[in-house]
């Protein structure tokens, strides 16, 4: 019964919301503050003095030229790697010491650069595995195959069709995940992520191998994803007509620090970015 | 919904005819025995077989649904075997049944060797691929030397232990039951098929359940993908032990089955080629293909007996066919010649 109260709180029929949803309000009640993050490997400062404070239901923008740290600062969000200096607060808690799967449990999803799904498993494998912490029966029920097994495992597989419908992949359900076409891959490791019911998605270079009909899709769908969850959405990508498409907040980083702060049009015309991408005008 | 119905079936296909083939197998060799049309040689085979199955669809819940290569898998057995048969030893005087004392030695057996898998485990499981391997064969080496060096007896006061030389001051009545690198050497016969039979099946009905739940997806998940797993919130040091002390419990109830069956039993029995047979098993059947874990410990423990006509030969002849049987599984022009074959198993192959 609790379990089922459980499901329905967190019930997510991809429906748009009505709700207007502020363009920037990240003073208000943000999901995440990083600040003074760095983290040193050896000698080299990876990152340095790294701030960003994202809004609860902000889309959001890690720019840079490669090597300049962006995937890094994915791995400092969710713990892969422990911060060396810095402090990051998650919904206004302190995320020091916590591990990559207890950061998840509070609320960070993430995909990745280099695909990670469990590519032996199906897709609805893979959904289900990031609905894991949504079904409550313990091995022991599993094993003797209890009502309360049977239970949760038809509400889960419900909800991960739901999900499965955000992009129309209902039909490959059942396909073995690592033979998805290369597109499919990277959408259901995005509805994977959101299995977790997370309150803020990172999104490592979303469009990346993506054709422009692709790409143009996947922006529709960030925005549509953020409309219907309602949660935060930071994106580390190099296809600038998506990030100046979509994202509400920009950062742009270089060796490491943040160069650049801002919306679209104000990285754009930043003589900085300009020079960090394309060298200095002679 | 309907694609949702067809997984669910696809699963328990597999899983309700691997059930059938055991119980089919398991009524056709009865028979055989209740009629006395079987030979003396595969008859005594019976249990063993039925303990190596067991040795073998646990291993490949580690080895081919978790993904990691253990190779002190003897070591569990031997656990089992030990603890299990002094139990069941012990309780002589005192619980009549003979099945039902075999039942409570296979209980200890299991619940010793899961103890064993948590200790071993804790540790271990912080190290990945060459290292777990290692650390697992020194643990399977350990635990030969230990059981060789372990004396243990019963008196009216209760049991005794020593260790290194036979130190135990017993009444009149004691009787020592591990004695040392003798081993236990008044083991009274309780394994029988059926008993067997029973073990094999709750084996796979724990593995199977086990395998297509939430912990099982959990445990396939870490084995695909660590960081991807912990990035969905999986707690990898939680089901990475549960899968390992589940196979060592199972492997624990195997030994004392396996013990059970002989009226001597020895740790050097235990040792690395025992681990490395059943490693054998599983890897030949297919990783997490229970079945074929189940048909290759049965073929590959009856092909010596089989064999034993052709003397010095016969070890030599057993590894071309080991060989030969690992080629031909994996040829893809094989493998497609079969698909055409035999219609169903189409999917399969192109599954793969």
């Amino acid at each position: 019964m609790n379990e089922k109260k459980r499901m329905n709180k967190a019930k997510m029929v991809p429906v748009p919301s009505k709700a207007i949803i502020p363009e920037r309000d990240i003073d208000k009640a943000p999901i995440l503050e990083c600040s003074h993050l760095g983290i040193d490997f050896g000698g080299l400062r990876a990152v340095d003095d790294f701030n960003l404070t994202i809004g609860r239901t902000e889309i959001a923008g890690l720019i840079g030229p490669n090597g300049a740290g962006k995937t890094t600062v994915f791995n400092l969000l969710t713990k892969v790697y422990q911060p060396t200096r810095g402090t990051i607060l998650l919904d206004g808690m302190d995320t020091a010491g916590k591990t990559t799967a207890q950061i998840n449990h509070m609320g960070i999803a993430r995909t990745f650069q280099n695909i990670r799904l469990f590519s032996n498993m199906t897709v609805m494998e893979n959904i289900l595995v990031g609905l894991h912490k949504e079904m409550t029966y313990n091995a022991l029920t599993g094993i003797l195959r209890l009502p309360a097994f049977f239970r949760s495992e038809r509400i889960a597989r419900e909800r991960a069709m739901e999900l499965l419908s955000i992009f129309g992949m209902e039909d490959t359900a059942d396909a073995v995940a690592g033979s998805l076409p290369y597109g499919a891959q990277r959408r259901l490791e995005i509805l994977r992520a959101l299995a977790t019911n997370p309150s803020l998605l990172l999104l490592d270079e979303p469009a990346a191998g993506m054709n422009p009909s692709e790409t143009a899709e996947l922006m529709e769908n960030i925005v549509k994803i953020r409309d219907t969850f309602n949660i935060a959405v930071l994106l580390i990508e190099h296809d600038m007509n998506l990030v100046m498409g979509i994202c509400e907040g920009i950062v742009v980083l270089n060796f490491g620090q943040v160069i650049a702060k801002g919306t679209a049009e104000e990285i754009q015309s930043n003589p900085t970015v300009i020079e960090a991408y394309l060298g200095k005008q002679q | 919904m309907k694609t949702k119905k067809l997984t669910l079936n696809k699963n328990t296909r597999m899983n309700f005819v691997t059930y059938g083939v055991v119980i089919v197998a398991y009524v056709i060799l009865q028979t055989m025995v209740t009629t006395g049309s079987i030979s003396s040689s595969l008859k005594g085979m019976l249990v063993p077989i039925c303990a190596y199955v067991v040795m073998a669809v646990s291993l490949n819940l580690t080895v081919g649904v978790l993904g990691e290569l253990s190779l002190g898998h003897a070591g569990f057995m031997s656990v089992g075997a030990f603890t299990g048969v002094t139990a069941a030893l012990a309780l002589q005087g005192v619980v009549a049944s003979g099945p039902l004392r075999l039942l409570i030695g296979m209980a200890v057996g299991a619940v010793f060797a899961a103890i064993a898998g948590v200790l071993i485990g804790i540790p271990v499981l912080r190290l990945k691929g060459d290292y777990l391997a290692i650390v697992t064969l020194a643990f399977g080496e350990i635990i030969k030397s230990l059981i060789n060096n372990l004396y243990v007896g019963v008196d009216g006061s209760g049991l005794h232990f020593s260790i290194l030389t036979n130190k135990m001051a017993m009444d009149e009545i004691g009787r020592i039951i591990i004695n040392g690198p003798m081993g236990i050497t008044t083991i009274e016969k309780l394994s029988t098929f059926t008993a067997g039979f029973l073990l094999v099946m709750v084996t796979l009905i724990i593995v199977f359940n086990l395998v297509n739940s939430r912990s099982g997806r959990a445990f396939m998940a870490i084995r695909d993908n660590r960081i991807a797993a912990e990035s969905v919130g999986l707690n990898v040091v939680k089901y990475r032990l549960m899968a390992f002390v589940t196979s060592a419990a199972l492997a624990g109830a195997a030994g004392t089955l396996f013990a059970m069956n002989y009226s001597t039993i020895i740790a050097n029995k235990f040792d690395f080629n025992t681990s490395i047979l059943i490693l054998v098993f599983v890897v030949l059947g297919g990783l997490g293909n229970m079945l074929g874990s189940i048909i290759a410990a049965a073929a590959l423990t009856i092909l010596p007996e089989m064999l034993r006509s052709l003397q010095d030969y016969r070890m030599l002849i057993y590894a071309i066919i080991l060989i030969l049987v690992m080629l031909v599984t994996n040829n893809a022009q094989l493998k497609s010649l079969f698909s055409r074959i035999i219609p169903h198993k189409k999917e399969a192959a192109d599954n793969e």
